[in-house]
């Protein structure tokens, strides 16, 4: 199947979760928020919320600014 | 003599915030955040580069969590949508931190609020419980409009943003800390510590500044510098500045003058 993380095409093994998308994206252990189709999953959840073809992700973190 | 800056129920000692954007190195960032004193930093909240180097250095292992209170912005939202987005992820990004910066902008050359959106986005903010303190104009009015609606603290514009032109209306920034019930902290357009020291000889509360510290030739030096003249500015503004005058008085005694 193929995602949209971050406004890009990813390709993702069926079936998974967020936190499997997350350790394929090689993110595993980094402070992290995940939108997913719109609606914000609290990192408790990503492990059990599946995504499917077509999933909007956005990944984000903190970065320095102002 | 106890001088506390107290935002959303919490006390702060220092009244300089500082941002965490621009500098050459996490390193070089995390010594001109110490040097300045600041307890709160902000920090923008972005999209991760896919395909980065997992073990690349991060922000927060530099500007701690444990050490200062962040402060994300919605920087570069240009919808009260994007900018109430962005605050929804930094609460989950940051294990339920309340305390966001909003700021929603007009257009890219100015980086001037768009106020109507900010209204709009302080209100939905507020109501799911965010701690707001709003980037805005110096335009009382306005000022008061967004202390009305709930915000915990009022930032009004010095200058536009990274200007470094320091405070273009200072009578409004008076009006606007006369009229005000919340901390007034005048963030944007601050360039050398002689403008901190007058926004705090106005009577703000605080400044928030990033690019001044940031892009001085010593970042680690002028945060020291913005420090002190924090401290110096709330200083007269509490000691109270003695009266203007046109003409000389004289402060030796006339009398007993040789001759």
């Amino acid at each position: 199947m193929s995602l949209m993380v971050n406004g890009r095409a990813e390709p993702l093994p069926a079936p998974a979760t967020l936190e499997g998308l997350v350790d394929a994206l090689h993110l595993t252990g980094q402070r992290l928020a995940i939108e997913h189709n719109s609606q914000i999953v609290p990192r408790s959840l990503w492990d059990t919320t599946p995504v499917a073809d077509e999933d909007r992700i956005e990944i984000v973190k903190a970065i320095g600014g102002g | 003599m106890s001088d506390t800056l107290t935002i959303a129920g919490k006390i702060y000692s220092s009244r300089l915030l500082v941002g965490s954007g621009k500098y050459a190195s996490f390193a070089q960032n995390a010594e001109a955040a110490d040097a300045s004193g600041a307890e709160i930093v902000t920090v923008a909240i972005r999209r991760v580069n896919l395909g980065q180097d997992a073990s690349a250095p991060n922000l927060l292992d530099f500007i701690r969590p444990d050490r200062y209170t962040l402060l994300p912005n919605t920087a570069g939202c240009y919808t009260a949508d994007d900018a109430i987005r962005t605050c929804r992820l930094a609460r989950e990004l940051l294990d339920g931190h309340r305390l966001v910066k909003l700021e929603v902008l007009g257009d890219p050359k100015t980086l001037y609020p768009d106020i109507t959106a900010t209204l709009e986005a302080a209100k939905v903010l507020v109501q799911e419980g965010f701690e707001v303190m709003v980037y805005c104009t110096d335009d009382p009015i306005q000022c008061k409009r967004l202390e009305e609606i709930g915000c915990v603290a009022v930032m009004p514009l010095a200058a536009p943003i990274g200007s470094g032109l320091g405070i273009q209306n200072r009578y409004n920034i008076l009006t606007i800390v006369e009229n005000a019930k919340v901390p007034i902290i005048v963030d944007a357009g601050v360039g050398t510590a002689s403008d901190a020291a007058i926004a705090m000889e106005l009577g703000c509360d605080g400044v928030l500044m990033n690019t001044a510290i940031a892009e001085a030739k010593n970042p680690v030096l002028m945060a020291s510098a913005m420090r002190h003249a924090i401290i110096a500015g709330r200083e007269a503004f509490l000691a109270g500045r003695m009266p203007m005058r046109r003409y000389a008085s004289a402060s030796s005694p006339i009398a007993g003058v040789i001759g």
